[in-house]
């Protein structure tokens, strides 16, 4: 009963913590994103603004001979950055929680030492490297990797290459978090009754380190599949994802309905697996405390 | 054949530190076999080279005559009960069970088989669907337990596995836990600190000190013969006495002078002649206290005169602690009748401690900072 009590008073001083981030999230997030998506309704005029009454017009407009391919672009690009982040991160997070002394933190700092270099500043630095003229294409020339035609900036591997970059320190660091809270004798204890050293870290590990693991992949799918400058500096024409359509049709063309409606578009696919991930999250929240019962003996 | 499980001169060192230095005993096939130390005397090191977390040094550990030392955990006939139970705590308490059966690759109707058996040997046929962080301290370790069981193992290797619970429950897992071996019929190989859980519980014990064996025996060897002046002081409390041979008293019995305390008479524990230095150990309860001079003396009893100078109650016993000389004896007293019916001895009482010359034990080796183990250590002038 007490417990109970307990809980509701905890509940009432988390509402009023989470009260200041809610509106931020009320004014800065809700109130844009209705806007865009009435945005998306309205005519557009010569002018650069919106005309009167209503249309489905940038909608249909969607259904564009270019747009599948860019869309699906997008959705592969970012899917692929996130499993290749996932892949260096589960590694890096589970020795990060693993080492007890004070490489721990010296490494922790190379993984968030890049953040105290502008993010435009180290994309540039990458197309200064993959440039055609670059040091990178001359040491891969010279060890025979690479010939006068391989064209290392802007295609799809170039913002591949850069995104998984950019966005490898928010994948390692939801994961250490995790690590770091992970009972590594857990891992002596799968061992024990006969897992491989590997089975112990798919069947105890990564079970062990799951909230983490969902942080982690929605720290950089969904940056990911918003992205826009790095596919703009090295992606070149056949590097373009949603993010530069949006930018072309704001800047280039002036047609907002259309560039909210592209917008819209981006965030369907954005929400889709985060509502996913949401609902399998609390069916299973659910399903603990169906099961939950008595501590007693 | 009854040597099962061998060690044979393990060492581990941690740079010049030996946390367990050239260890050598045997276990027998199906006997509950207990390491009993202090914390940091190697226990955890000697169980996990057995487990396989840990190689040795020097030495090889035998199961059943093969030498297990090099291969990995997963492929060595033991499990372990961990002394934190290190449950899985995203799944339930039957699929923490069937882990090890089902990495066996075993089929499906033979898990579910075997789990409901192990769920009923631990009684938690009720709880099986729930997760670990939803039952008792006490149901977590009897999981434990039957997910290393289930795997049939040679040797079942416990560490601690009750140090984390409170006393009442403590005892009564152990003797669940006692069944259980009844049961199965497996060698447990049980390691903890407490010196009542390792003589209530084992065939044999083996009590360690700073990472070698001292002393090999059952319970009631090792408490009544011990080896030295450690086994003797880790094991319960006693007496140490220091004195020097005076003369042998026929083929059984010496004459010693005791420092700061007089003659007594000891039993030749050992072949030992007249100028020798020796050291006994007199368990408390040996000796009896009384308030009348004693009747004249046999030759196999000792009498000493004293004052009592602390009484300590504890309802089924009392303690005595009696002033003889310059040195004082701890004398513990059983209640077998009504308090006050018994006109126990009091603060300030002189008294007579009794007791036979063949009760105390003659150590092998003495070291002094063992009596600082002792409830009442020596007085230091
Ligand atoms: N990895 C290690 N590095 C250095 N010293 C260790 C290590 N593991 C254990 N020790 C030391 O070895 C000794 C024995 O440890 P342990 O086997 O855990 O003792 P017990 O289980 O009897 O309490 C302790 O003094 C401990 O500090
Ligand atoms: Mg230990």
């Amino acid at each position: 009963m007490k417990k109970g009590r307990a809980n509701i008073a905890g509940n009432r001083l988390e509402w009023l913590l989470t009260l200041p981030s809610m509106g931020w999230l009320l004014f800065f997030f809700a109130v844009p994103t209705v806007l865009i998506l009435v945005m998306s309704f309205k005519p557009a005029n010569a002018y650069g603004g919106f005309g009167e009454g209503w249309t489905l017009k940038a909608w249909i407009d969607m259904g564009h001979p270019s747009y599948p391919l860019i869309v699906w672009r997008t959705i592969w690009l970012s899917l692929l950055t996130t499993i290749i982040c996932i892949g260096f991160a589960l590694p890096a997070g589970f020795l990060l929680g693993l080492i007890r002394s004070k490489w721990r933190n010296i490494l922790l700092l190379l993984v968030i030492v890049p953040f105290w270099t502008n993010f435009l500043i180290r994309v540039f630095a990458w197309k200064v490297l993959l440039h055609p003229l670059g040091y990178l294409k001359r040491a891969l020339m010279l060890v025979g990797l690479a010939s006068d035609e391989t064209l290392l900036l802007y295609n799809e591997w170039a913002v591949l290459l850069v995104m998984v970059y950019t966005y490898l320190p928010f994948a390692i660091l939801p994961i250490y978090a995790a690590s770091e809270k992970f009972d590594y004798s857990l891992l002596d204890a799968a061992r024990d009754l006969g897992a491989s050293a590997s089975k112990a870290f798919w069947l105890v590990f990564v079970p062990g380190i799951q909230r983490g693991l969902m942080a982690a992949v929605a720290m950089v799918l969904i940056p990911a599949l918003g992205s826009y400058i790095i596919p703009d500096m090295v992606g070149g024409p056949s590097g373009e994802m949603i993010g530069n359509m949006i930018a072309r049709r704001v800047f280039n063309d002036r047609n907002w309905p259309h560039a909210a409606a592209l917008a819209g578009l981006l965030m369907i696919v954005t929400l889709a697996p985060v509502l996913v991930a949401f609902f399998t999250e609390k069916q299973h929240a659910a399903g603990a405390t169906r099961e939950g019962g008595g501590e007693a003996e | 054949m009854n040597e099962f499980l061998v060690f044979e001169g393990v060492t581990k060192r941690y740079g010049d530190f030996y946390a367990v230095r050239d260890v050598t005993f045997e276990v027998r096939q199906g006997e509950i076999f207990a390491l009993l130390g202090p914390s940091g005397c190697g226990k955890t090191t000697l169980l996990r080279m057995l487990a396989g977390f840990i190689e040795p040094d020097a030495g090889r550990i035998l199961v059943d005559g093969k030498d297990v030392t090099g291969i990995p955990p997963d492929k060595r006939p033991v499990n372990t009960v961990f002394q934190s139970y290190a449950l899985f705590p995203h799944l339930t308490i039957r699929d923490n069970i069937g882990f090890g059966l089902k990495m066996a690759r075993r089929g499906k109707a033979e898990i579910a088989a075997e789990v409901d058996r192990m769920l009923d040997l631990v009684d938690l046929v009720e709880h099986a669907d729930k997760k670990p962080d939803q039952i008792s301290g006490g149901q977590k370790q009897r999981v434990a337990i039957a997910r290393a069981l289930v795997n049939k193992p040679r040797v079942l290797l416990l560490d601690e596995p009750l140090a984390a619970l409170d006393l009442k429950l403590r005892q009564r897992l152990l003797v669940e836990l006692d069944e259980i071996h009844d049961e199965v019929g497996i060698t447990f190989l049980y390691v903890t600190h407490d010196q009542t859980e390792a003589m209530a519980i084992s065939d044999r014990i083996g009590v360690m000190n700073r990472g070698r064996v001292a002393q090999i025996g059952a319970p009631a060897e090792i408490y009544e013969s011990p080896v030295d002046s450690f086994v003797a002081a880790f094991i319960g409390d006693t007496n140490f006495l220091e004195g020097r041979v005076i003369e042998r008293l026929g083929d059984e019995y010496s004459l010693v002078a005791i420092e700061a305390m007089g003659e007594i008479r000891v039993y030749n524990d050992r072949e030992i002649s007249p100028g020798d230095e020796i050291h006994l150990s007199l368990r408390p309860e040996k000796l009896s206290i009384q308030t009348s001079a004693p009747a004249a003396t046999d030759e196999a009893r000792n009498a000493i005169e004293g004052t009592v100078e602390d009484v300590i109650y504890l309802g089924a016993l009392t303690r005595y602690w009696v002033r003889t000389g310059e040195r004082r004896l701890a004398v513990e007293r059983q209640h077998s009748r009504f308090l006050l019916d018994e006109k126990p001895p009091t603060w300030g009482d002189k008294v007579w401690v009794r007791w036979r010359a063949d009760d105390g034990y003659l150590l092998r080796d003495f070291a002094p900072e063992h009596a600082e183990m002792l409830s009442l250590p020596a007085e230091t002038e």
